[in-house]
Order: C-alpha cells, then sequence, then structure tokens
C-alpha cells in the first residue's frame, strides 16, 4: 500500500475499524497507525467506550398506563379480526 | 413457565401482570411460531418482551411522548394484523423495528413537513468531523452517576443528534443491529450508513469526553 495514512483516513476508517470490518491488510495498518499516534490512539478509545456505554443502557419499562392502552388496543384488534391465522397455500 | 396445552388457541384477555419479559437470552422464535399459528398468549409475550425497546426507539426519532405511544401501538397493531406474513426471512426483531422505524419516520415527517429541512437532508461533510476534545476519560466514568442519571445523559445526548445521524446509531449501536440491516430498514446505501453512523459515533464522543474525561487533563495535550 502506497499511500500515507493520515489521521483524517483513520478518522474516516474508524466505524469500519471499530466494526472489525476491514480486510485485513489495512486494519493492521491503522493498528500500527493507532498505536503509534497518540490523538488516534485516545479517539479510537474514547469512541470504544462510548459505544459501550450506549450498549449498555437497558430500555425502562413502558409506563404502566401506556402498556395498558397497547395491550387493549391488541384485544380490540384481536376481537374485530379473530387470532392471526398463517396463510395456508392454496390447495 | 407454563405452556398452553398443544392444540389450544387462546384468544384470551392480554394480561399485563401474566408474566413478566424474561430476561437473559430471550429465543424469540418459538414465540413467533406459536403466534403464527394462532396463540396468542405467545403473541402476547413477544409485546410484552420488546415493548420496551419499541418505545424507547419511537420516543427517541420522534422526541414526543404523544407519537411514540402512537407508534408503539401502530407497531404491533401492525405486527398482528401482518404476522402471517412474515416469512422468517429476519429475526422478528428486525422485522418489528423496521415496522416502528416507519411509523416513527412518518410521524416525525408530518412534524417537521411544515418547516426546516427533510429528513434525508444532504449531510455536511465537513464541520460534523471535527474532533475538538481529545482526553482520555476517567476509569468508568459511568460510575459517578446513578443510572437514572447516566440514562437522561445519554437519552438527551442521543437526542442532540440530526435525525439522519440520530436513527442510524439507534439502530446500528443501540438496538444492535446491523450495518445492513439498518440499511435496509432506512432504505439506505451502506455507505451512507456508514458516514452517518460515524458523524453520530464521533458526535457522541465529543459530547461524553466532555462529561468523562479525566479531571485535571483539559490542557492534555501529547505532542
Ligand atoms: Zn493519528
Amino acid at each position: 500500500m502506497t499511500r500515507l495514512l493520515t489521521c483524517k483516513r483513520f478518522l474516516q476508517e474508524l466505524t469500519d475499524y471499530l466494526d472489525e470490518t476491514l480486510d485485513p491488510e489495512v486494519r493492521s495498518e491503522l493498528q500500527r497507525h493507532v498505536n503509534e499516534c497518540p490523538n488516534c490512539w485516545v479517539i479510537c478509545n474514547t469512541t470504544e467506550k462510548t459505544l459501550k456505554v450506549f450498549k449498555g443502557m437497558e430500555a425502562k419499562p413502558v409506563p404502566e398506563a401506556i402498556q395498558k392502552r397497547l395491550l387493549d388496543a391488541l384485544e380490540k384488534r384481536i376481537a374485530e379480526r379473530g387470532p392471526i391465522c398463517e396463510k395456508k397455500p392454496q390447495a | 413457565m407454563s405452556s398452553p396445552p398443544p392444540n389450544s388457541v387462546s384468544v384470551g384477555k392480554l394480561d399485563p401482570a401474566a408474566e413478566p419479559p424474561v430476561s437473559g437470552p430471550f429465543d424469540e422464535a418459538p414465540l413467533v411460531a406459536r403466534a403464527k399459528a394462532g396463540d396468542m398468549s405467545a403473541f402476547s409475550d413477544l409485546v410484552k418482551h420488546y415493548d420496551r425497546r419499541v418505545f424507547r426507539m419511537a420516543k427517541q426519532i420522534t422526541q414526543n411522548d404523544d407519537d411514540a405511544e402512537d407508534v408503539l401501538q401502530e407497531t404491533f397493531l401492525k405486527a398482528y394484523t401482518h404476522l402471517g406474513d412474515f416469512q422468517g426471512n429476519s429475526k422478528f426483531y428486525t422485522w418489528l423495528v423496521r415496522i416502528a422505524v416507519n411509523e416513527a419516520l412518518m410521524k416525525l415527517r408530518k412534524r417537521r413537513s411544515s418547516r426546516t429541512v427533510p429528513l434525508d437532508e444532504p449531510i455536511d461533510t465537513g464541520e460534523d468531523e471535527v474532533v475538538r476534545e481529545i482526553a482520555v476519560w476517567d476509569e468508568n466514568p459511568e460510575q459517578q452517576y446513578s443510572r437514572d442519571e447516566l440514562g437522561s445523559i445519554l437519552e438527551e445526548a442521543v437526542e442532540s443528534l440530526k435525525p439522519a445521524y440520530r436513527t442510524v446509531f439507534i439502530l446500528r449501536d443501540i438496538e444492535e443491529m446491523s450495518i445492513e440491516e439498518t440499511a435496509e430498514a432506512l432504505d439506505l446505501s451502506i455507505s451512507a450508513v456508514k458516514s452517518r453512523l460515524l458523524r453520530a459515533r464521533l458526535q457522541l464522543r465529543e459530547k461524553l469526553t466532555r462529561l468523562f474525561k479525566r479531571k485535571g487533563d483539559d490542557a492534555f495535550a501529547y505532542l
């Protein structure tokens, strides 16, 4: 690879780098850059942590009143339409 | 865990307290199969397992509680109505998310139609990518906040993103869908998803760094 790797390029590839979807050659080149460039190391590290914090965020339960209205609406629909029937191939 | 007798078709009450959402690994496939066969208690288990995530997503996209509730209802009503068409090529949850995203985007478009830019506004490639904060974080900074505080911080951060970035981030990094699934759900190209995702991630990193950076590192510089 002849292209000079700059911090800008690293930034552009960051998403694929974090998602591990780069081909191994590019990945190891970026890896080398991260190890040598303190700024990119920090950016990479803190972006990784950012994603981790969000992944750990659990959804709060739906407020009871809202869940009740949802289940009521469903029951109403079920009463109107009857239970789901899988489409059967025409005989 | 009690399951209904093999041939029963229950159309009974959907009781909110019937079965709490299962935590830990959740195998949706058997429930989906039972629901497709007409077992409404299985469908209601799916609702109770996924409603909080659908509701959160709807709130994050629409940023409006009433709209979010409409989206929640519409999503499950549509899922119920069309479950017979669900082929099982994707996960049920992915299918559900696609319905929910469409509903939420419709709400958002309706609200925004009278003003400002469209949702698929062209993405500015310059300014959005700028990295200003370069500082290492505290060790486990999130532990300095209560669960609720942290939840609000993260929610606010996501809601501050432009809708075009926000939806991509929600699907990929909060709901943990693949890039391909995200692209499909939003009807975007893979490269559009990636470039929006990058900007979303960098902007959130920037915001969180302001809160989570190691104290005393304000003038942090390596060079
Ligand atoms: Zn660099």
